[in-house]
């Protein structure tokens, strides 16, 4: 499949939460979460962002990186679980403040964690048959965590977007082929209405988030007769950061392949920009040549694994637009009673 | 605002997609029918602004219209865009840190809500450069 990444963009916002400052208030140990969860502190939006507006940041950073014409986008497609209208996509506005329209296509996916990376698949699909020159495949959320959930102390902000092409002398990287492994398990959801979703407890480990990551990583690896060794970075859903160093772990790949896309610790979870931001962090490194092994998770549940080669042309737009490092970099941090403001947590009378 | 009264101008503030006129070489924004100075003869055609531009001159909000309520105090200011054209934006800046002369470049960002029901509005607000 001659189907790559043509550019990519990151976005997140600028505040951030401590674990420990989330802790304090519902009378948690933060030493404990911590360590359990591998995850420092997330980031909180501004209270004038939301996933279109992040999802719209990302994008103009990935054409901004490439310099591409944005009229040549034929499809538009933004993953979220957090998109701002029940009714109303999301991609609308992003096509329409990217410049992409009218002469194209859009949808908004949702499927929990991995809307994004079913959107790129999409986008390889249209760009794959010549139904589209590039498909600019988006994941973005600001993800909700109910008061004193366990989920709060990971659910963040940010998001990621790819533009994907065809033309050789485009590709950033090339995606040799992505496989995907999908189920139907009660391991996270939130009814149409409900502020804050719910988790299934013991299905969100095992028969969740290992079985369907593992299984897409397998499957893939078995498609195109690779091994995790044949890998130089290799990236996975990041929830928290003890999920996808265990599932490395499982699958044979080093902490050293995973290091440089485990940004949840400084981050948080990202939900549907999780995996691709971990993807978009190495880019920001590679090397032409070196390949990236990645697989997305999304409750519900199911698996995306992709095979990525890295290309000469990383060099050329690599410093065209803020890599994710620089994103993370001075943060504004608040405390809680900030944080459940900027989120709509506190009910006005 | 309502609907309709945003939509017409949608384009221009997502994007600050103002007109330029190629007789006089004047740029405007919000855009212009008619350009000013060359009356019937100017040539006006859409410019779209890269939105980097300096501080003329701010404000800080602290007593806020209906609907920005929550996020005072905020800053208010006069941005005048590199290619000429001064508008009133909100920055999205700690007041303190606020300068006359400062550099600023645009950023998307939700400018407001009908209600918990109505339309989301979203347009370009600025950010230290």
């Amino acid at each position: 499949m001659s189907v790559g990444i043509v550019s990519y963009g990151a976005y997140i916002p600028r505040y951030r939460i401590k674990v420990e400052d989330i802790a304090r208030v519902w009378g948690d140990d933060a030493d404990i979460l911590i360590a359990g969860l591998m995850v420092n502190e997330k980031s909180v939006p501004d209270l004038d962002e939301d996933t279109a507006t992040i999802a719209v940041e990302a994008a103009r950073s990935a054409i901004v990186r490439c310099g591409i014409d944005p009229q040549r986008i034929g499809a538009v497609y933004t993953g979220s679980e957090s998109h701002p209208y029940a009714v109303k996509p999301t991609s609308t506005i992003v096509a329409e403040a990217v410049g992409a329209t009218p002469v194209m296509t859009a949808a908004d996916f949702e499927f929990a964690c991995k809307a994004g990376t079913a959107a790129i698949q999409a986008c390889m699909g249209l760009v794959g048959s010549d139904m589209v020159d590039l498909g600019l495949a988006i994941g973005a959320d600001v993800s909700q965590g109910a008061p004193g959930d366990a989920l709060e102390y990971t659910a963040a902000a940010g998001g990621v977007a790819y533009l994907i092409g065809k033309k050789k002398s485009e590709l950033a990287a090339i995606i040799e082929d992505t496989y995907s492994f999908t189920t139907d398990i009660p391991d996270f959801w939130r009814r149409e209405g409900m502020p804050y979703p719910e988790h299934g407890g013991r299905f969100t480990g095992e028969p969740g988030y290992f079985k369907h990551v593992t299984s897409a990583a397998n499957g893939l690896m078995e498609k195109i007769d690779t091994k995790p060794s044949d890998y130089d970075y290799a990236v996975f859903h990041q929830p928290n950061g003890k999920f996808p160093t265990r599932v490395a772990k499982m699958l044979g790949f080093s902490k050293e392949q995973i290091k440089p896309g485990l940004v949840v610790p400084r981050l948080g979870n990202t939900y549907s920009g999780s995996c691709m931001m971990g993807i978009a962090a190495t880019l920001d490194q590679a090397q032409p040549g070196d390949r990236i092994f990645a697989t997305a998770f999304g409750s519900g549940a199911g698996g995306d694994a992709f095979s990525i080669t890295v290309t000469d042309r990383i060099e050329k737009i690599r410093n065209g637009a803020p890599t994710v490092e620089d994103l993370l970099k001075d943060p504004i941090y608040m405390d809680y009673a900030m944080y459940a403001k900027h989120k709509g947590k506190i009910k006005l009378g | 605002m309502s609907v309709s009264r945003f939509w017409r101008k949608q384009v221009n503030r997502y994007n600050l997609i103002g007109t330029h006129c190629s007789e006089c070489d004047e740029y405007y924004y919000p855009p212009r029918n008619m350009c000013p100075t060359c009356r019937r003869d100017g040539k006006l055609e859409p410019y779209k602004f890269d939105g980097d531009g300096e501080i003329v001159t701010f404000t800080i909000i602290h007593t806020a219209a209906e609907g920005f309520e929550h996020q005072t105090p905020y800053v208010l200011a006069i941005v005048k865009l590199d290619k000429g054209p001064s508008l009133t934006s909100q920055i999205v800046a700690d007041p303190a840190k606020m300068k006359i002369g400062m550099r600023v470049k645009p950023v998307f960002r939700k400018l407001g809500e009908g209600s918990d029901r109505g339309m989301i509005y979203y347009g370009t607000k600025f950010i230290p450069a």
